[in-house]
């Protein structure tokens, strides 16, 4: 099986695997959530400027944003027909994710210590 | 209504019953489509928790009020059931639970888990 050009086995692995890493995400802040729940600034920004809960954060924004690309992409495919507002619906969820993505990142840059 | 064949087609969303299984798959992608929706809210949140003092606390008042923790509530159901129905489709892909029986009752067991968790965060959060 080719790995290149069109080929529908590559997003759905993708979803998939990002799956996965959510699904562990999600858990992994329930039992902080669980451990302890933070209601305070300094507490807070200090979580998420730890380097493992950061990372961790990072690759979670990530995969989020993969995750919902594919999705989006397969509803979009399967109920919007005519192609110049399936493009245009494509392109527009598309920037909405990459500017998310770069944003998350850019917050997580921004509080993790120099 | 006919394909180009001419065969008919019965597409009566009001007299199709479907199976459990149909109803945990079309949920997945509606709570999907709604979650992508509030991406851009999440990150803005996620920014404005992390900007400074008072932007901590403007997201803490938020979330706090009543409509929000409603809110919460129904984004805590629509979570998880697409991560039940999200696992359990991981499972299919493993070819586990794909024998009838075994899938509707799965299936029931997402609706389950996902109304569960609902109502402890409901029981947390109201």
């Amino acid at each position: 099986m080719s790995w290149r050009g069109a080929n529908g086995l590559r997003p759905w692995l993708m979803q998939r695997l990002s799956a996965v890493y959510i699904a562990g995400f999600l858990l992994f802040l329930l039992f902080q959530l669980a451990a302890g729940p933070v209601f305070a600034f300094e507490a807070w920004r200090a979580w998420v400027a730890g380097p493992l809960v950061n990372a961790a954060l990072a690759l979670f924004f990530v995969a989020l944003l993969i995750h919902a690309w594919v999705g989006t992409r397969d509803v979009i495919m399967d109920y919007v027909k005519p192609m110049a507002l399936r493009f245009s619906l494509l392109v527009l969820f598309g920037l909405v994710f990459l500017v998310s993505l770069f944003w998350s990142l850019r917050v997580l840059f921004s509080v993790s210590p120099s | 209504m006919s394909t180009p064949t001419g065969r008919p087609v019965f597409l009566d969303l009001r007299r199709i019953r479907m199976p459990v299984m149909a109803v945990v798959s079309i949920l997945h992608r509606a709570t999907g489509v709604v979650m992508v929706l509030s991406v851009p809210l999440l990150v803005y949140l996620f920014d404005l928790s992390l900007r400074d003092e008072r932007g901590f606390q403007s997201v803490m008042a938020l979330l706090g009020s009543l409509p929000l923790r409603l809110l919460g509530v129904l984004l805590a159901w629509v979570l998880a059931h697409h991560f039940f129905a999200g696992v359990r489709f991981l499972l299919l892909d493993l070819e586990q639970g794909v024998d009838r029986r075994p899938a509707r009752q799965t299936a029931w067991m997402v609706h389950a888990a996902a109304a569960i968790t609902a109502l402890l965060v409901a029981g947390g959060l109201l």
